[in-house]
């Protein structure tokens, strides 16, 4: 298929969308869908047929429409209406949903405001067919212009066209670190290797991140386009998607995705009648956080316990079997399809200085509207917390943003002007990471949360390395002494001494960031701790609900 | 065609010295008699790099690097050791020694233990941290050698040992972070195990009184390790 082609068969599909009057979506990604949305949409298919709709309706089940606290979310496009969404959908609405497609009435008691900051403030690339499209679909996906930049490429862009494009973009990669893409393809792509793996790290395990997730079970072509793209750029023949299996949907929807893909020939040998071929296989997690760091992962994927090992040589050199190995976010993955069939320079007119694009938060914790947010790199936190998030519910008071999950820090309100990108967060002592944003009001107690993270990080410690496997177990039993009113001056200075112990010799990342929630919150809240420490304790906050 | 291996110059402490690029950085150093202390390492065996004992400075890299696995390139410009360094070794050991319970009056390793020798050599002489006190059991069900839980370092010596030169695989590790441990088999009593040799090597390398003979008293128990190279070189493995 050439793309001219593929967009003859678009156009084909939208000119057929087109000609259906009415379109309802319902939000079947796995926060919707613990509200049983799938229930929904069947009901709403009968009560359509009821009022004899059911012909000139297109029900869709789509993927995360991102504001999660609301949900079930449901988009009705009734004939020459505009767009409304509906929130807090239940089975029994039903019934009016129907009747509003017929009538062109909305239901005014469940109309979600889509003119608010929430949805107005939002630029979206990654999630662009997030809420739209029917993940199960391929037609969907290709009505939507995709698969076209895949075609395009492999016909008629060589390999370091495809590279430049990249590098020209500034993308940098979405898991945490924020390495330069553009650079770690080239890497890959100069090292001479019959085999090549490009590796779509998955394994989204940071306490309140779920941007992943979202992206897998509401678009996963995309994953899979980015994939193929890398591979062509870098001479890749396959590919693995290392996904945790506590994410069920996702891995469902992925191997649908994958089973059509390869049937459609956007994947497998001879991709679109070109040279070019690249299969893809999933690889599923047991639930180790560990197995996120890339030498780990790649362990894993070998069969092998899910442990690190010193880098260099780094996976573009000696990777998966030890062959050139490639390992990309989820999100990095999802924007590499855009940016090749926008162009790199249109990427880069986006965010800041030295971060481009966009970048998804899933907000959680102490804010009204809980879920998915994608934003331009830049805007500050208090667009993000206040206009967008909403505030914090219940009249209480912003106290911290913590940033980067378990590698992260948390900010306090000085810093909420802030224009949020990788250099910024980092001179903030926190870091990106995968993009969870826990807010945090007055009744937090930080040294809990400081607490919190650290018993996550001894508990997702592998164990391989002394300062992590003892290091983070001895932070934990300082920090539960401080916490509980019976610390010293001197475990306040043993806890900094071992948060740089650690930081400077652990192996991996997991180790070597696991002091930052501690560092972030005795930078900007040392004053809880000297309070705890003197006897004059503060109320017990919300340590607990901060893995909500 | 086998891939050429280049000599590089390098600088270690100050001291300008040759090796291949495919050589580490610890062992161009000993070659050159410039003392880097190590633990998990053990020549003969594959690298590990988990006890971060060797972690040495390289000029123009951030973080410190293991020397057990660093190799050498040109140029390159090595401290292995500093104020920084000495001050972490002695917390790594602080951290090793809270770990398990490493009573040394009591070991038949007294005297003869790489954990107790390293102590000294970095001036750990105190632990400044709460210990741990954890109770491990003692596997005694073996005929001929005892595996102690409480004295090992989980440096992984008998796990590679055992399956890269013995070729039994016995040991392996289970579960993790504080609570990792070394198995045998599919976690049954060493005396148990359908696939132990009982050739003893694991004994031979483990560096502290963990593994052992039985029959040992305090500070009885020497490791004899000639095997490793010896095998090695009849094997023509260049490890």
């Amino acid at each position: 298929m050439t793309p001219d082609e593929l967009m003859d068969v678009a156009q084909g599909l939208q000119e057929k969308d087109a000609s259906i009057p009415n379109h309802v979506r319902v939000c079947t990604a796995a926060s919707c869908l613990s509200l049983k949305s799938d229930e929904l949409a069947k009901q709403i298919k009968a009560e359509l047929k009821e009022v004899g709709k059911d012909k000139d309706t297109k029900v869709r089940c789509v993927g995360c429409m991102g504001l999660c606290s609301a949900g079930p979310l449901v988009s009705v496009e009734a004939e020459d209406q505009k767009p409304v969404m509906y929130q807090k959908v239940t089975v029994e609405n039903a019934p009016q949903i129907a009747e509003s497609v017929a009538s062109g009435k909305k239901v005014k008691d469940l109309v979600c405001d889509t003119d608010s900051p929430f949805f107005a403030r939002q630029q979206k690339i990654v999630l662009e067919n997030s809420g739209i499209i029917d993940a199960d679909d391929i037609n969907d996906y290709i009505a939507n212009d995709g698969y076209q930049a895949l075609m395009t490429a492999i016909s008629e862009m060589q390999p370091n066209e495809v590279l430049d494009e990249i590098t020209k973009s500034g993308l940098r990669g979405r898991g945490g670190a924020g390495f330069p893409t553009g650079l770690k393809w080239n890497m890959l792509a100069k090292t001479p290797s019959d085999t090549k793996y490009i590796i779509c790290n998955a394994d989204e395990g940071d306490p309140g991140a779920f941007m992943d997730r979202a992206i897998l079970e509401s678009d996963p072509h995309r994953i899979l386009e980015g994939m193929a793209l890398a591979a062509y750029a870098t001479g890749a023949t396959e590919g693995f998607i290392y996904v945790r299996a506590e994410y069920p949907l996702a891995i469902k929807r992925l191997k649908t995705a994958i089973r059509l893909a390869t049937k459609n020939n956007f994947l497998g040998s001879n991709i679109g009648g070109t040279k070019f071929s690249f299969s893809i296989d999933i690889r599923l997690g047991a639930g180790a956080f560990v197995c996120g760091e890339e030498t780990a992962l790649i362990a894993s994927i070998e069969g092998k316990r899910g442990q690190p090992r010193p880098r260099p040589p780094f996976p573009a050199e000696k990777g998966l079997w030890g062959q050139p190995t490639s390992i990309n976010n989820v999100e990095t993955l999802a924007n590499v399809a855009p940016i090749v069939r926008k162009g790199g320079e249109w990427f880069a007119s986006i965010g800041t200085n030295k971060s481009k694009g966009t970048k998804v938060f899933a907000l959680a914790g102490k804010i009204n509207n809980t879920g998915l947010i994608e934003v331009p790199m830049g805007l500050s936190l208090r667009e993000i917390v206040f206009d967008i998030g909403g505030g914090i519910p219940d009249g209480q008071e912003f106290k911290a943003v913590q940033t980067g999950g378990p590698s992260g820090g948390c900010l306090p309100e000085e810093h909420l002007d802030m224009g949020v990108d990788y250099d910024s967060l980092r001179t903030a002592g926190s870091i990106m990471g995968s993009g969870g944003m826990i807010v945090m009001d007055k009744t937090s107690n930080m040294v809990d949360v400081a607490r919190f993270f650290m018993e996550f990080c001894m508990s997702e410690s592998c164990g391989k390395c002394i300062p992590c496997r003892v290091g983070t177990y001895q932070m934990h039993e300082l920090l539960n002494r401080i916490a509980e009113g019976e610390g010293t001056m001197e475990d306040l200075a043993k806890l900094e001494e071992l948060c740089e112990v650690v930081a400077n010799t652990s192996l991996c990342g997991l180790g070597q960031t696991s002091p930052n929630p501690v560092r972030s919150t005795l930078r900007y809240f040392r004053h809880e701790y000297l309070e705890l420490i003197d006897g004059k304790h503060i109320p017990a906050g919300a340590g607990q609900e901060v893995a909500s | 065609m086998s891939k050429v291996i280049r000599v590089v110059t390098l600088t270690i402490d100050d001291q300008e010295v040759t090796g291949r690029e495919d050589e580490t950085i610890l062992t161009v150093a000993r070659q050159h008699d410039i003392d880097i202390p190590t633990l998990c390492f053990l020549e003969g065996l594959s690298g590990w790099g988990s006890c971060r004992i060797c972690l040495v400075a390289v000029e123009g890299v951030p973080k410190l690097l293991p020397a057990c696995m660093t190799y050498c390139s040109e140029g390159m410009v090595v401290h292995t050791e500093n104020e920084q360094i000495k001050a972490y070794r002695k917390s790594i050991l602080e951290l090793l020694f809270s770990e398990r319970n490493h009573i040394c009056s009591v070991c038949v390793s007294n005297g003869a233990c790489e954990l107790q020798a390293l102590a000294q050599k970095c001036g750990m002489d105190h632990v400044s941290l709460p210990y741990r006190f954890p109770s491990y059991e003692v596997d005694s069900s073996h005929n001929l050698f005892r595996n102690d839980h409480n004295r090992c370092v989980l440096c992984t010596r008998c796990i590679r040992v055992c399956d890269e030169i013995e070729g039994a695989h016995v040991w392996d590790l289970a579960d993790r972070g504080i609570n990792a441990h070394v198995i045998s088999d599919l976690n049954a009593p060493w005396g148990d195990s359908e696939t132990c040799t009982n050739c003893g090597k694991c004994v031979q390398v483990c560096p502290t009184g963990a593994l052992v003979q039985k029959g040992t008293a305090v500070a009885e128990m020497h490791k004899r390790r000639a095997f490793l190279p010896y095998l090695n070189a009849m094997r023509g493995n260049h490890g």
